[in-house]
């Protein structure tokens, strides 16, 4: 079985939604306290949930990206873990520097809260193994920095190795190149701003959710 | 010792934040304004008596958490 943590930190407000999912998908979860210096042992998959980690001080992601917690998730990483940031989990990510770039208020300065239409750019990842390249999913947003920023030389590089996992059909925050989620160079970190996991009840108005946890699940079995 | 950290986003980084406060003053009929850039001040209470220790101090400060050096730049003044 798949052995996954959820990170929690002071703010978090989707960590039990992220629970949900993964364990629906049939992942064992356990949640992780933020002052935890260490990581299960045996663990597969690292989430970090989205929310408002410590009120959003300083920049979205900036405290939590320094917390105890989140060195064993570099450590973990480093050492060919899988992480997945969603939201403010993608915020810390790029605060950690574990993946490029960083996230700004959004273009037009309003919090945004609705479904989006994403593109899957590559299911060359586990994450997004349970999609068709170039698939269109609906996945919903809610937040106020997505604006996703880089450099053009890191730009360039996300292009060339495929690493832009999803794509906005119609850009709601003026993230460079309709960026929505971007995997590390080992495709083993998977930052993004949508919400899959607001996304697998089919009481909700969009299921799209299921297959990417599904694909996890089943990559983590064979890998 | 005293430091001031000025934090700002780099030239070229659109400030959607600063653009906001330039249009409201020119609602307000400041007509004058032709750009605006946001930023943030950070006031730190040392307990070190060295200026370059301080500041040296505090430039890694800023590289470690007080700036995302990957769209903001920084400043640091002692006193």
């Amino acid at each position: 079985m798949m052995r996954a943590a959820v990170l929690v930190f002071p703010g978090s407000n989707c960590d039990r939604d992220m629970a949900v999912a993964l364990r629906k998908a049939g992942a064992d979860v356990t949640m992780v306290w933020h002052k935890d210096t260490d990581l299960p042992d045996g663990l597969d998959v690292v989430a970090i949930p989205g929310g408002f980690s410590f009120g959003d001080y300083l920049r979205c992601g900036a405290i939590a990206g320094r917390s105890p917690i989140c060195r064993s998730v570099i450590d973990f990483a480093n050492r060919g873990g899988f992480v997945l940031g969603v939201c403010n989990g993608f915020q810390i990510l790029t605060e950690t520097g574990l993946l490029p770039g960083a996230l700004m208020r959004n273009a037009g300065l309003k919090y945004i809260c609705k479904s989006v239409e994403l593109r899957v750019e590559t299911s060359e990842s586990a994450f997004t193994s349970g999609y068709a390249k170039n698939q269109l999913i609906s996945i919903p947003i809610a937040h106020h920095e997505g604006n996703y920023n880089l450099s053009p030389n890191d730009l360039a590089a996300l292009q060339d190795q495929q690493r832009i996992a999803f794509r906005y059909q119609d850009n709601p925050n003026g993230s460079v190149d309709d960026i929505a989620g971007v995997l590390s160079e080992n495709r083993r970190v998977l930052g993004m701003m949508p919400h899959p996991e607001r996304a697998v009840d089919l009481a909700k108005p969009s299921a799209d959710g299921q297959p990417f946890f599904a694909g996890l699940i089943e990559q983590m079995a064979t890998t | 010792m005293k430091a001031r950290v000025h934090v700002m986003l780099k030239p070229g980084v659109l400030d959607p934040q600063g653009e906001a406060v330039r249009h409201a003053l020119g609602a307000l009929g400041y007509n004058t304004v032709e750009g605006g850039r946001q930023g943030k001040v950070i006031e730190l209470d040392l307990n070190e008596t060295d200026p370059e220790k301080a500041k040296s101090d505090v430039d890694a400060m800023c590289e470690k958490l007080l700036a995302n050096t990957v769209i903001e730049s920084y400043s640091v003044e002692i006193s």
